[in-house]
């Protein structure tokens, strides 16, 4: 079922990710595999960036908070010509620019460094600010996880994002459903999601995460609302495209891959 | 101390838009004139410290200069991991105002008091921490903040201490400043602690003992030179501060010396929090007199590393 809906780009994406998976023997493969589609339609079609000048004041701001699946973001960066795409041979290296989290000042493109969880909202919140006061129209998107909005920094700026009505702020959560032990309905239930983002004060929408057509069509929308930052709860699979990996928390992150491994992601993604 | 603090704040905004000032949920009232003249350099943004430091760098990676101000307590152990991450590791210039540094918020218990915060800030790659002596220093400390282009960790006392700084002596980050020459023993401190041995170093002269004061209001980063200077030339020395042993400006001194001159090492004693939380209420000097943090116990230190 999976497999239908992933046309050659986003098995090219992918293919990225796996290539640089195979340099380091592993990684979090299916952290990074649900956001593809959400990072894609992205840099596609809604961000205002130009990947020769990363640091344009008028671009749009992009933090992925859920900074374990930088893979996926690495793979958009190189495809869109952020860094060859051959640099991520060099994946978790000791002097590469791309570790296992995302570092701000090493990797063009990424604003803000990422790995513990829980960050990247509040710093949204202040470059959202920020931008408002300097009377920018850049905008800023979050990409958290579900496991990740277990951390009540997140909360705490959903509030303060509500109350500064920063409408140039949105928030997106792949919603996997899954996280590193288990299933986010066993380990801490975040339902009622939805409903929890709109009392926050957050026009919130929901999406198949993995839809480009239904991804651009939300996001063209955005903000929803002229007074109100928005949220986005777009349901994922963890491990999209992998069948042995998809909605498996083993794959979450995984490490010690063999050759065989290698091959079989690859067969899939050609 | 901390009016003077936030009156900085307020000034160096009027001049620079940069410059914001951030509150968690302070007293009623507080910079209200700012409030009122430059509302959108003004944020109190509620008991929400991990969330507040995130947003004061996600201004600051864009070009704002935070001045945040809560209870040091709330600044350091709340919010830990977003100073390491958030302001130290991208090194930005956003600066963390912290009400109450030691003993101040003794009727409040062990949860208000900040006892290790120096320590916990040291630790931290990129942050500098200062301790001002009085209103005087604060103001003087404010002003060379603005172009400071990394974090900055301000911890302030209680407020109403006697201004015993100089005008004269200056004030630069990093370096300490002597406050008073002496030729046989040297106290070495940091914050409102330097009154203290100023106070010690009287009676001792009373005494013939003839004992300086080094004033390190910077305790990162360290004057690495001239505290070794400032020691190589005494007998004796005895360091003080309100703030655990461990980790603070005595260690600083310590492993500077184990470092480059461990043969200074012999004449060096600490005076400090001893390592337990607090078990008293009382008063700021109530506290302190628990501690053993005294002009007394300064007097007795000295002379006993002395060897009288």
């Amino acid at each position: 079922m999976a497999d239908k809906k992933l046309d050659a780009r986003s098995k090219k994406l992918r293919s990225i990710v796996v290539d640089a998976l195979k340099s380091n023997g592993g990684g979090h493969i299916g952290s990074s595999m649900s956001t593809i589609e959400i990072l894609r339609v992205l840099y596609d079609s809604i961000l205002k960036f130009d990947a020769s000048l990363p640091s344009l004041p008028n671009r749009d701001r992009f933090i992925l908070s859920k900074g374990h699946g930088c893979l996926a973001l690495y793979s958009v960066l190189a495809d869109k010509q952020f860094f060859p795409v051959e640099e991520l041979q060099t994946f978790c290296k000791p002097t590469s620019k791309f570790g296992g989290h995302p570092e701000r000042g090493k990797v063009p493109g990424v604003e803000a460094s990422t790995g513990a969880l829980g960050h990247g909202l509040p710093i949204g919140v202040g470059i959202a600010l920020a931008l408002r006061m300097k009377e920018s129209e850049s905008r800023v998107f979050v990409l958290t996880g579900d496991g990740e909005i277990n951390e009540g920094s997140n909360w705490e700026a959903l509030m303060a994002a509500a109350k500064h009505k920063l409408s140039n702020l949105t928030v997106l959560v792949d919603y996997n459903k899954v996280q590193s032990y288990g299933r986010t309905s066993d380990v801490l239930d975040l339902e009622p999601l939805v409903d929890k983002l709109r009392s926050f004060g957050f026009v919130t929408e929901e999406v198949d995460g993995h839809d480009v057509d239904a991804l651009e069509l939300i996001f063209k929308k955005l903000p929803f609302k002229n007074d109100s930052p928005s949220a986005v709860v777009c349901h994922t699979v963890k491990g999209m495209g992998l069948p042995f990996a998809e909605g498996n928390s083993e794959w979450h992150h995984k490490s010690g891959l063999t050759e065989l491994d290698f091959q079989n992601m690859y067969e899939i993604f050609s | 101390m901390r009016k003077t603090a936030l009156e900085c704040v307020h000034r160096l905004a009027q001049h620079d838009k940069r410059v914001l000032f951030i509150g968690s949920d302070l007293g009623h009232g507080v910079l209200d004139k700012m409030k009122n003249e430059l509302p959108d350099q003004f944020f109190m943004e509620g008991v929400s410290e991990q969330y507040i430091i995130g947003m004061a760098a996600g201004l600051a990676m864009e070009g704002f200069i935070p001045y945040v101000n809560t209870i040091a307590t709330f600044l350091t152990r709340r919010c830990y991991e977003q100073v390491a991450v958030d302001l130290c590791m991208h090194d930005l210039p956003v600066r963390l105002i912290a009400n109450g540094g030691g003993g101040v918020y003794a009727p409040l218990g062990p949860t208000h008091l900040a006892i290790e915060d120096i320590a916990i800030m040291r630790a931290l790659p990129n942050m500098a921490v200062v301790a001002p002596c009085d209103a005087d220093e604060m103001n003087r400390l404010m002003m060379s903040t603005l172009e400071w282009p990394h974090p900055i960790y301000i911890r302030l006392a209680r407020g109403g201490d006697p201004i015993v700084s100089k005008d004269d002596l200056g004030f630069e980050l990093g370096k300490s400043i002597k406050m008073k020459d002496g030729a046989d023993g040297l106290f070495v401190t940091t914050g409102v602690m330097t009154q203290l041995a100023l106070e010690a170093a009287d009676v001792l002269k009373a005494k013939g003992v003839d004992v300086g004061v080094l004033h390190v209001h910077t305790i990162k980063p360290f004057d690495i030179g001239g505290v070794i200077s400032a020691i190589e030339s005494v007998k004796a020395v005895v360091t003080v501060e309100e703030h655990i042993v461990n980790g603070g400006l005595g260690s600083a001194v310590l492993e500077s010396c184990s470092e480059l001159r461990p043969e200074l090492l012999p004449k060096i004693s600490r005076i400090g929090i001893p390592d337990k939380f607090a078990t008293e209420y009382g008063s700021q000097s109530s506290l302190l007199k628990h501690w053993g943090i005294t002009s007394d116990n300064l007097v007795v230190a000295m002379m006993k590393k002395l060897g009288g």
